[in-house]
């Protein structure tokens, strides 16, 4: 683990979106979108949280940006919670963190040119001259690999992983600290998530850049990640190193996930493996005691009435009976 | 060759849209065979014309689209010119479809007992009463919790993975001969996705059922092919046995896509290979071959001919689409002779 | 869906409120005093005064408002400064040949309407469909004084087969026969917008509906074109017509004013016409009360068929 002063920490972070019923609509549940959830970024560092649908990481993401208003808990940036900031104060601090969403169809407003939708946060935030901005525009554009005559066009004129560049380049303009990205290459075909990836590494090395990359591809998520968050119907399962994650998980989800992943490689298609039953519970009714307990093929009775907490070692798990470094066995090809 | 009879044979396949800008060609001269049991995976990238093969098969068009030329032999009908009437006691019957989209895919109006129904009491003349059995046993058959209670339920209340093992049941009711299925799991979680896999193959080994899988997942194909045909701007440019595919692959566009995957169970490499550019445009085909402006290994011949399919000397039913491998070809084998 | 109800009914009562007070306001804007209508050439404005007085109308308008609204709860809509009938009488009169009119449009609007709109979207792009879409934007664009006189003009006058007005023929009691050929011409012109309008409904959903990936799924099956279109478009289809339902009966009420006047047809249209050349300020509050009712009425039940057609609705 890196002993720097974390650039971002998350502490019992919670969204709840309430259920509301009746005559007077009143209040008779909530959907618990992010549950307790804490972990820390470290600068130049890339923390993947992955998950599948429902189990809260886009929420998580959108929270760091102040995009959700969290129902409990703090974001610490830089030392501030901005978790509690006012509207005017946020907005000015908005320029460190940036997002870079997951449809570059519908993220990119259609009526506007490339430049100007480049150049329109460096006017609002850093008041700079429309020339200036601009100017600024062309060298970002070529940074993220298209050509300056991009500029002119209109974001329809682009092909989806050209999109994807742009709004790369629109979240690099404010020179942010802190880079969101929740599912950046989940809408883009294969050979161009590559590149998208790649692209993603580079602008890293080069702006010493920090990144919150979110998505529920484990292919993805190995590849350009240092550290891992795996989350669950809202809580966090394990974190830890993406090596140790992939070699020595510790929470049977991680395990059955790593499972269910289809690798590329027809030698592995007879693996022995754990294929888990079942669907994965509502959030607006999660199971008592460990959330993973319906579906865990190595649940017991305290699983199913106490919460597991995040063990405090170097490799926080919250489970009540982890699995043990040794008894990973996963095949190598 | 193989002596085994195909159950499909698709010959030539060229398909047709019409548009405000003109004819495009969505699916080019695509060829290939399926023995009965055999499954084979379309991969590629959108727009590589997979899964308008597939609806070609089906003679499910949009409108504005038409095979131009080319034969789908079906246990020896030509489906091509087939009459509507005819392909209509095929379809949901002896060949059966499963699409991407469990959400939209199944009609949000008419419970599951409704839609499964539908196909039973049209194919196979069962009463009602009979009909209901059978798709609550399907049901049963598919995974499906609950099955009595879950007849009488509308789609909306049913999870992503129950519904696509919905649609499956629905597949699966007459017995078909070749099952068709679209992207089955690409809009299911991994967990969920795993299953559905588990259970199509399952059910293919148990009921002996021919596939023809389409996707773009290279992991998907590990997973389910026996055969695999790799679909680039509307052609096959690389088909082979899965085993052979990925341990050997031919074709760049193959090799290059192969690269681009990241893998999980292997140390990760610093970066990942991607292939510059992107897929060209069905309005505006280069010329010669379809990949020659984002190939490494493009000739001058790339950017003229147009390369046929060809099969690979000493190789069992390997054939490729590129002029690197003009020489180590039998000399004069043409699409037609490789499938014949 | 009970306490969904429940919480409409309940807003539904500030609504009612509201809208009768601003109608209550705007009719006591209007220049004149229904007072004139008491009036001879020999009237003093010291009568003037007395017959205000007697109608109540010198109170501030809040008072005379809030007056009318208690007697409201006692099911009291006060008597017509007209012909001191009351008022509840008078509406209860007019209100079955109105219903009788409009209930009969609808239905006739919608027999034509929907056959068509399927027609139309399944030949989309075709002559049928252009003819279809023309000759609809047409039945929206005419209106309905214009359709209703030269329809009296050409059947009634010209032609002789039916009569240019009225309920029924007077002095001839008006048998069944009697009454449909009254009612032929007046909902000829109700039932043309309303059946054009929603023949582009019909045809728009229709065409998204069949656009859908289960009309595909129910390709693949091998289902015929029209189980296709009857059992899985239409119904789908329906959802989003449904929800144009209650928007067309207010569109239909507006109507009913115009074509009652036309065809002298003794509904609450004609009432209304009536009452505001005579500046009867109680019959039209009973009116714009029953209007406002009738319109709250048609919203919700749009809601409940809403949460029939579609099986994904529910309320709570």
């Amino acid at each position: 683990m890196t002993t720097t002063e974390p650039l971002l920490q998350v502490r019992n972070l919670k969204k709840y979106y309430p259920i509301r019923k009746g005559v007077i609509a009143r209040t008779v549940g909530q959907v618990r979108a992010v549950d307790d959830v804490s972990f820390d970024v470290h600068p130049g560092e890339t923390l993947g949280i992955v998950g599948e649908s429902g189990c809260g990481k886009s929420t998580t993401g959108r929270a760091i940006l102040r995009l959700e208003t969290p129902t409990a808990g703090s974001v610490i940036f830089e030392g501030t919670d901005i978790a509690t900031l006012s509207a005017g104060t946020m907005r000015r601090r908005r320029t460190d963190l940036q997002m870079v969403f997951q449809d570059p169809y519908s993220s990119l407003n259609p009526q506007i040119r490339i430049g100007d939708l480049l150049a329109e946060p460096l006017i609002a935030h850093h008041r700079l001259k429309r020339a200036a901005a601009q100017a600024r525009a062309a060298e970002i554009i070529q940074v993220v690999g298209l050509p300056r005559l991009y500029l002119n066009r209109y974001p329809h004129e682009l092909s989806g992983g050209q999109r994807q560049r742009v709004g790369i380049a629109r979240a690099l303009m404010l020179e942010p600290k802190l880079i969101v990205c929740d599912e950046p290459v989940s809408a883009l075909d294969v050979s161009i998530q590559a590149q998208v990836l790649n692209l993603l590494k580079d602008l890293q090395g080069e702006f010493g850049l920090t990144y919150v990359f979110i998505s529920h591809g484990l292919g993805a998520i190995k590849y350009i990640s240092d550290r891992i968050v795996v989350m669950y119907l809202g809580k966090v399962m394990e974190v830890a190193t993406t090596q140790e994650i992939f070699t020595a998980p510790r929470h049977p989800y991680t395990e059955i996930l790593l499972d269910a992943y289809p690798e590329a490689n027809p030698h592995l298609r007879d693996r022995p493996r754990i294929i888990v039953e079942g669907d994965v519970p509502s959030p607006a009714k999660p199971p008592a005691g460990c959330v993973f307990h319906t579906r865990c093929p190595s649940a017991q009775a305290i699983c199913t009435t106490e919460i597991p907490r995040l063990s405090t070692d170097a490799h926080p798990v919250a489970c009540h009976f982890p699995l043990l470094a040794s008894k990973n066995g996963k095949v190598e090809s | 060759m193989t002596t085994t009879p195909a159950l499909l044979q698709v010959g030539n396949l060229k398909t047709e849209f019409r548009t405000d800008q003109g004819t495009v060609t969505a699916v080019d001269e695509v060829s290939f065979r399926l023995a009965a049991g055999e499954t084979l995976c379309l991969v590629g990238e959108s727009g590589s014309g997979k899964s308008v093969t597939a609806l070609s098969i089906m003679g499910l068009l949009a409108d504005n689209g038409r095979v131009a030329h080319g034969s789908i032999l079906f246990e020896d009908q030509d489906l091509v010119t087939l009459p509507e009437r005819q392909l209509r006691g095929i379809r949901g019957n002896s060949i059966a479809m499963i699409f991407q989209e469990p959400m939209t895919s199944l009609n949000p109006v008419l419970t599951i007992g409704d839609q499964l129904s539908e196909t039973v009491i049209l194919h196979l003349g069962l009463s009602r009463a009979q009909a209901r059995e059978r798709v609550i046993e399907l049901l049963a058959k598919v995974g499906i919790p609950r099955p009595e209670e879950i007849v009488d339920d509308y789609p909306h209340r049913l999870s992503g993975g129950m519904r696509q093992r919905a649609m499956i049941a629905m597949a699966l009711s007459c017995a078909p001969k070749l099952i068709i299925a679209d992207e089955p799991t690409t809009a299911l979680d991994v967990t969920i996705q795993a299953q559905i896999l588990k259970l199509i193959r399952d059910l293919s080994a148990e009921t002996g059922t021919a596939m023809i899988l389409i996707t773009h997942d290279l992991g998907v194909v590990a997973e389910m092919a026996d055969r695999v045909a790799v679909m680039y701007a509307g052609q096959v440019v690389e088909e082979a046995d899965v085993f052979t595919l990925f341990d050997e692959p031919k074709h760049p566009y193959t090799i290059a896509l192969m690269r681009s995957v990241p893998h999980i169970s292997t140390p990760a490499g610093d970066r990942l290979a991607s292939i510059s550019g992107s897929v060209p445009s069905l309005l505006q085909m280069p010329t010669g071959c379809r990949f020659h402006e984002r190939c490494p290994h493009a000739m001058d011949r790339c950017r003229d001919d147009r390369p046929e399919l060809l099969q690979l000397s000493g190789q069992n039913r390997h054939t490729v689409r590129c002029w690197l491998y003009d020489d180590a070809a039998q000399p004069g084998t043409t699409d037609a002779k490789v499938l014949a | 869906m009970g306490s969904y109800l429940i919480r409409r009914l309940l807003i539904g009562i500030p609504v009612l409120i509201g809208v009768t007070l601003i109608n209550f306001l705007i009719i006591n804007l209007a220049p004149g005093s229904p007072a004139d209508l008491y009036l001879t050439p020999t009237s003093t404005s010291a009568d003037v005064v007395r017959v205000e007085a007697e109608l109540g109308l010198d109170q501030p308008i809040f008072v005379q408002y809030f007056h009318w609204l208690v007697r409201l709860f006692h099911g009291d809509l006060g008597v017509s400064f007209q012909n001191r009938a009351p008022v509840t009488e008078l509406l209860a009169e007019r209100l079955g040949p109105t219903l009788l009119l409009m209930g009969t449009s609808l239905v006739v609007a919608y027999l034509i309407a929907v056959p068509i709109g399927i027609l139309a979207a399944r030949k989309k792009n075709s002559p049928t469909d252009y003819t279809v879409v023309g000759a609809a934007f047409l039945g929206i664009s005419v209106p309905h004084f214009f359709l209703g006189l030269v329809l009296i003009y050409v059947f009634a006058l010209e032609l002789g087969w039916l009569p240019t007005g009225n309920m029924i023929t007077l002095g001839r009691g008006g048998g069944f026969a009697d009454r449909v050929n009254h009612l032929i011409l007046p909902v000829a012109v109700l039932a043309t917008a309303t059946a054009a309008n929603m023949t582009r409904y019909v045809r728009s959903s229709m065409i998204d509906a069949f656009g859908q990936d289960y009309i595909r799924t129910a390709k693949a099956k091998g289902l015929g074109l029209s189980t296709i279109t009857n059992k899985h478009a239409l119904r789908n289809a329906l959802i989003p017509v449904v929800t144009v339902i209650g928007i067309d009966l207010s569109a239909l009420i507006g109507g009913a004013i115009v074509t009652e006047q036309i065809f002298q047809w003794p509904g609450i249209g004609l009432l209304t016409i009536q009452s505001i050349g005579a500046r009867d300020y109680s019959v039209l509050m009973g009116i714009n009360l029953i209007a406002a009712v009738a319109v709250f009425g048609a919203n919700l039940l749009t809601d409940i068929a809403y949460a029939v057609v579609d099986p994904r609705v529910a309320y709570a």
